[in-house]
């Protein structure tokens, strides 16, 4: 028997509060051990000095403030030249925000905790799915199922126990984003959509905070800092007009490569440690571009800001957040949105499918052939959705299609490119029976046999 | 070949590629006495090389929105945009912005 939703909502609740109890009893107990090794050492070098006659309970004075603790643990970057304990303290006083703990959050926080960064802000609203573990290096087996920024801080305060770490399980919007925001020096883009892309650009604006924005998909990537300085632009300076649509990309269907996220994500981090040490020379005016099949970075000199930028010059159209999904007609995730072409009546559903499977019909899978591979349905013949539409079907099934009483049943991997496909053959052959699949595969794996992969 | 002839290389990069027959990197010779401006390349592209979905490269009489086009590694905003006069061994490189993450 399952749970009632209400008594799930109470255990989780319970099972929350009790990891935090055992959480802040870690750090005590991590404390009380530290305290412990301390005295151990102090009375064996009182021992000691007993011995050789050095004083008791010698204490040298320390030359700045960092810890013990801390000197031996950014040692590697405290000599390094040009870096140092000036550049080390500036860190650890220093908080940065990091918007999506995805294939780009992931390596830019872990970065950002390891060298001593003061305070990180995790945001993000999803779950750990198994599809997120090729890329997003923090979140493991075990926290499959969890909170992306409770699985990413429970990984970090394992790598620096030191850093404090501020999780925010939403979804960053025009209503939050300017409080949240406010509360640190350095912002991280580490999204993957167009909508909350442009409305972190103006809320970084609006607040006046560098915006450290790395973006990846398939063997790209790109990397810039926006918005830092006098002369530097704003993402709105480059692009002032949403792309359309049906010309972007998400990484569900286009797919990337983990180690991808993971160059452009270590790369974030580098360059919000030095914006906020002063460090180097930032990414500020340019584009690191990333071409990870070919292995070429080229770095392109960027125009300034626009004098007629809508939100960053000095007489701004935009003086508060606005409705980014209206202003993108687009939503603010990268989640498929379930695309409605054809009538309920043009299309049947997978349990009808199985009751005509006995039947002579004839099955196209629309996907392209190295999703194909991946996975496939019994009997169905692969013809990419770029080839329907480009009429390449009709020679193909010439056989098939002199048949008008053959049924033909098209499906995809979610049951939208099978509708472009069905609508553009209909078109051609109306008297056909023309039929695709809701859903697609992923209907298939959930009502007729969750062992087919879906991915 | 005549002396009027301009070679240029074009690039395409994190997919613009993709409405090009998939050919990152060409040679190209534009020929004629009049001088060449990008406005008058993207024509020249629109008609002889783009094989895809033109209104995803091409809008107006300039790129799409999320196209950036640059010249020698530089913005092109910076060199006049579509009025930026073509010069010998140029190159030219059409990148699309990328969202994912």
């Amino acid at each position: 028997m399952s749970t009632a939703p209400e008594n799930q909502v109470d255990e989780l609740a319970t099972l929350r509060e009790e990891i935090e109890t055992l959480r802040q009893n870690l750090v005590d107990k991590n404390r009380q051990l530290q305290d412990l090794q301390a005295a151990q050492r102090a009375t064996a070098a009182a021992n000691n000095g007993a011995n050789n006659g050095v004083p008791a309970n010698f204490s040298t004075p320390h030359v700045n403030d960092l810890t013990k603790d801390e000197i031996e643990r950014y040692s590697r970057q405290l000599i390094l030249p040009g870096f140092g304990v000036t550049a080390q303290t500036k860190l650890r006083n220093s908080s940065f925000l990091i918007v999506g703990m995805g294939g780009l959050g992931c390596p830019s926080s872990q970065y950002l905790v390891a060298a001593g960064s003061g305070r990180i802000g995790l945001v993000d609203y999803d779950l750990v799915d198994r599809s997120n573990l090729h890329r997003q290096t923090l979140h493991t087996e075990c926290t499959i199922g969890l909170p992306k920024v409770e699985s990413a801080k429970s990984a970090l305060l394992q790598i620096n126990p030191n850093c404090e770490i501020i999780t925010y399980k939403t979804l960053l919007n025009s209503g939050n984003a300017l409080e949240i925001i406010k509360q640190y020096d350095v912002i991280l883009d580490c999204t993957d959509n167009v909508v909350t892309r442009y409305m972190l650009n103006d809320a970084c604006v609006l607040q006046h905070k560098p915006l450290v924005s790395g973006s990846a998909l398939q063997f790209d990537g790109q990397l810039t800092v926006y918005h830092y300085g006098e002369i530097c632009p704003c993402y709105r300076c480059l692009f002032p007009v949403p792309p359309p649509p049906q010309a972007v990309t998400n990484c569900g269907d286009g797919g990337v490569m983990g180690a991808i996220t993971g160059v452009i994500g270590s790369m974030q981090a580098l360059e919000a440690i030095k914006v906020a040490t002063g460090v180097g020379e930032t990414l500020a005016g340019r584009l690191l571009i990333f071409d990870g099949a070919n292995g070429i970075f080229r770095n392109i000199k960027l125009r300034g800001r626009r004098s007629d930028c809508k939100v960053c010059s000095t007489n701004p159209m935009i003086t508060q957040l606005i409705d980014y999904e209206f202003f993108c007609s687009m939503h603010a995730s990268d989640d498929n949105q379930a695309l409605q072409l054809l009538s309920p009546e043009e299309r049947i559903d997978v349990r009808q499918y199985i009751d005509m499977r006995s039947e002579p019909h004839l099955l196209i899978d629309v996907r392209p052939p190295n999703e194909f591979e991946i996975c496939r349905l019994p009997s169905s013949v692969n013809m990419p959705l770029k080839d329907v539409l480009d009429n390449k079907f009709v020679e193909e099934f010439q056989n098939e299609l002199d048949d008008k009483k053959l049924p033909i049943i098209l499906v995809c991997r979610r049951g939208n490119d099978s509708q472009i496909a069905a609508q553009h053959m209909c078109n051609k052959y109306p008297s056909h029976t023309i039929r695709d699949i809701v859903g697609g595969l992923y209907a298939w794996h959930y009502q007729i046999d969750n062992e087919f992969p879906i991915y | 070949m005549t002396n009027n002839d301009l070679n240029i290389s074009l690039e395409f990069s994190a997919g613009a590629e993709l409405l090009f027959g998939n050919i990152k990197k060409r040679q190209v010779t534009l020929k004629g006495e009049e001088k060449w401006t990008i406005r008058k390349l993207l024509k020249w592209m629109h008609a002889n090389i783009l094989t895809e979905r033109p209104e995803l490269f091409i809008q107006d009489e300039s790129v799409r929105p999320g196209i950036l086009v640059l010249i020698n590694d530089t913005d092109w905003e910076l060199l006049g945009e579509l009025d930026y006069e073509i010069q010998p061994n140029d190159n030219i490189l059409f990148i699309s912005t990328l969202h994912g993450g």
